[in-house]
């Protein structure tokens, strides 16, 4: 092995390297492949021209689904209900998870610790228990299961996932920067505004969309406590026995375009910023 | 508020309004409560520092300087005393109603905003006009230097311009005092040296009180009119550069400032000069100061003050014999490292202004030297 046998070797060095399988790559496109058929099937799907029931074989290509999204008005009531929870959850639970999540990386304080254990404690256990034990506490205190029981659910779960979020950039945070606000003048709430803020803002974004993400596809623990109220997802569940109607599709691919839609527009902003 | 502090320079020049002094603290200490132990990082300052200074701190890491500066900011309050803004009493003031602004260690860019809404940052809080602020953001970055820079992100920035960013930043407010804590250690070397330099400028031009921080001893002599040198939360001496360096007031300084050598002993006998001191290594050397027979003393002299010499020197110098253990030459100078009886070590700077082969010809290794100094040359620390 000499340096200058090696170095006119180099051309014909180069094909053996690429006949060697890229294991690693292969992989990548696989978990890839995994994760986006169900997607792929739920799009493709939607633009199925059945004619029965059951949207399960193909037959042809249609947008008329696209056209009679809302004739089925029971499903349509189910999706709004879904979104007017999501949004909800996602501004209340985000204002609530950031403001916990602030003090609890920038603040020592008693019960820091059994609020740390209760945050994860909320993340961690099965939803089938909590759902069942929110709908026994609610039954006790005397709140009525339906719109705001579902929402009040949905918060006191997903809070602590933006809670997490948000603490985690807390605490990367340089506490110098709000003392250097003070320094310039400013008082405490213009500090928050102008500094603490504009900082937190993408960790806020992404805890509110993982909040509203959570909540609109939630099942289990809305199934407990929902009552008359029938979301999106427990609407599909029952339609699972009927067959279940193209628009379903057609809804999911919307839904899953906005969402989309809004990480991107949360990964440009947050860039953005950085530069 | 500007208005009076438009031109602090004119005022340093009259000693009749040096009677308030900028900054005062009194009597102040701070000790820090967690729920297991206490610590009581400053102990007890009384401090004046007047108008238009360049005062530095200066002390080992975890002396308290940190700690004192962010009392004075605000940011710390502290456990007892009184921190004084012009003769007012701020103890209970907040941060953002103190006319100081502070250079933080970390500089503490805002990253979210331009170079230019970072500087213009005070005066928008203060609600000075939007013409204005452009014209004194502009006039500011122009004199740190940083005049194309302005649209830039910190993070765009090199350390030694994120480090005027944060200089312009304080500085455009036109603060009573600024408070700049260790704002050079970040940078290399030859840069630290440049802005040294800028810093002394810009404290010269805008006639600011400056308050610095530094754990860095010759930044401190070179830049400060005086300086505070601080230790375990006391300070050990206070004084101009010249004073700290030339008469240290304890062992703590005379170890910290320079180097310096120590020499114990006890008075042997009082003669007309002085007192006779018998070293530990039986030799015997003269001081200045009288003290009766008996007294333990530490004699300290700095390594330029010694002369180095085959010949016996005048016997009205302090003079003490001994072997040159290790020489290092330096070109402009060369450092001795010399040996008496009992291994205590004397250092002595020569410098090469005479021929190199006469001071080759005293230079050598293992050779027997005199060394002797005046005896305005050597101080007596109290033990
Ligand atoms: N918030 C705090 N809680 C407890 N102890 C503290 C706190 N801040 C500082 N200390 C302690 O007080 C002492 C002085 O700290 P300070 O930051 O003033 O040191 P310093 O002189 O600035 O040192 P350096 O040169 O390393 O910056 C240190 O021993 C430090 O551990
Ligand atoms: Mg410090």
């Amino acid at each position: 092995m000499t340096v200058t046998l090696d170095d006119t070797a180099a051309p014909t060095q180069a094909p053996r390297r690429t006949r060697k399988t890229d294991w690693g790559k292969w992989f990548t496109w696989g978990v890839l492949a995994w994760l986006f058929a169900p997607i792929t099937f739920m799009i493709a799907f939607s633009f199925n021209d059945i004619q029965g029931r059951h949207n399960v074989t193909w037959e042809g290509f249609t947008f008329k689904w696209y056209g009679g999204v809302f004739d089925h008005a029971e499903l349509t009531q189910a999706l709004l209900y879904t979104l007017a929870i999501g949004v909800l959850t996602m501004l209340i639970a985000g204002t609530i998870g950031s403001l916990l999540g602030l003090a609890l990386g920038r603040h020592r304080f008693r019960g820091q610790g059994t609020t740390n254990l209760v945050m994860f404690a909320a993340i961690c256990a099965p939803e089938v228990v909590l759902g069942a034990a929110l709908l026994s506490l609610f039954l006790l205190v005397g709140i009525a299961t339906g719109f705001m029981a579902i929402l009040l659910a949905h918060v006191m779960f997903t809070v602590s996932f933006v809670a997490i979020t948000v603490r985690a950039r807390v605490i990367t945070l340089d506490p110098n920067l709000e003392e250097a606000a003070r320094d310039l003048g400013a008082g405490p709430w213009t500090t928050f505004r102008l500094v603490t803020l504009p900082m937190l803002l993408p960790a806020i974004m992404a805890g509110g969309l993982l909040a509203f993400a959570l909540s609109i596809d939630d099942y289990i623990i809305t199934s407990f406590v929902a009552g008359e109220v029938t979301t999106f997802p427990l609407w599909i569940w029952g339609a699972t026995r009927v067959g279940i109607p193209p628009q379903v599709n057609v809804m999911g691919t919307l839904i899953f375009a906005v969402g989309v839609t809004l990480a991107v527009i949360n990964v440009i902003v947050a860039k953005r910023r950085r530069s | 508020m500007t208005a009076t502090t438009e031109a602090p320079a004119t005022t340093v020049a009259e000693p009749s309004t040096a009677a308030v002094p900028a900054i005062s603290l009194t009597g102040v200490t701070k000790t820090f409560q967690s729920s297991r132990e206490s610590f009581t990082a400053v102990g007890g300052l009384d401090l004046d520092i007047e108008s238009g200074e360049f005062f530095s701190l200066l002390g080992p890491s975890g002396c308290g300087k940190t700690t004192t500066m962010r009392m004075i900011a605000g940011f710390e309050e502290p456990t007892t005393g009184v921190v004084r803004l012009d003769g007012t009493d701020v103890t209970d003031v907040a941060p953002n109603h103190r006319d100081v602004n502070m250079v933080f260690q970390s500089y503490a860019l805002f990253p979210h905003l331009s170079v230019a809404d970072n500087v213009a940052f005070g005066l928008k809080r203060k609600r000075v006009g939007k013409a204005e602020t452009d014209r004194r953001v502009a006039e500011m970055l122009e004199l740190v230097e940083l005049g194309g820079q302005a649209k830039r992100k910190p993070s765009q920035l090199s350390g030694g311009q994120r480090q005027r960013v944060a200089l312009a930043r304080a500085l455009v407010n036109q603060p009573r005092a600024l408070l700049l804590d260790e704002p050079l250690a970040a940078l290399d070397l030859k840069l630290r040296q440049a802005m040294q330099m800028e810093l002394k400028r810009i404290q010269r031009d805008v006639g600011i009180t400056f308050v610095y921080v530094t754990h860095d001893q010759g930044e401190a002599l070179t830049m400060s009119d005086r300086i505070a040198v601080m230790n375990e939360g006391y300070v050990e001496q206070l004084g101009t550069p010249a004073e700290i360096y030339e008469h240290p007031a304890t062992r703590f300084v005379a170890e910290f400032i320079g180097t310096s050598n120590l020499l114990t002993g006890t008075a042997a006998a009082t003669t007309s000069d002085g007192t006779d001191v018998r070293l530990d290594c039986g030799q015997h050397v003269l001081v200045a100061e009288r003290l009766s027979e008996g007294t333990q003393v530490d004699i300290t002299v700095r390594p330029e003050k010694i002369q180095l010499s085959t010949e016996p020197p005048d016997a009205s110098l302090s003079r003490v014999r001994g072997t040159v253990a290790d020489t290092v030459y330096l070109g402009s100078s060369t450092h001795y490292t010399v040996r008496l009886d009992d291994d205590t070590e004397i250092v002595v700077f020569q410098q090469n202004d005479r021929d190199l082969s006469a001071a080759d010809a005293v230079a050598g290794r293992g050779s027997d030297v005199w060394l002797s100094w005046r005896l305005s040359h050597s101080y007596l620390l109290p033990s």
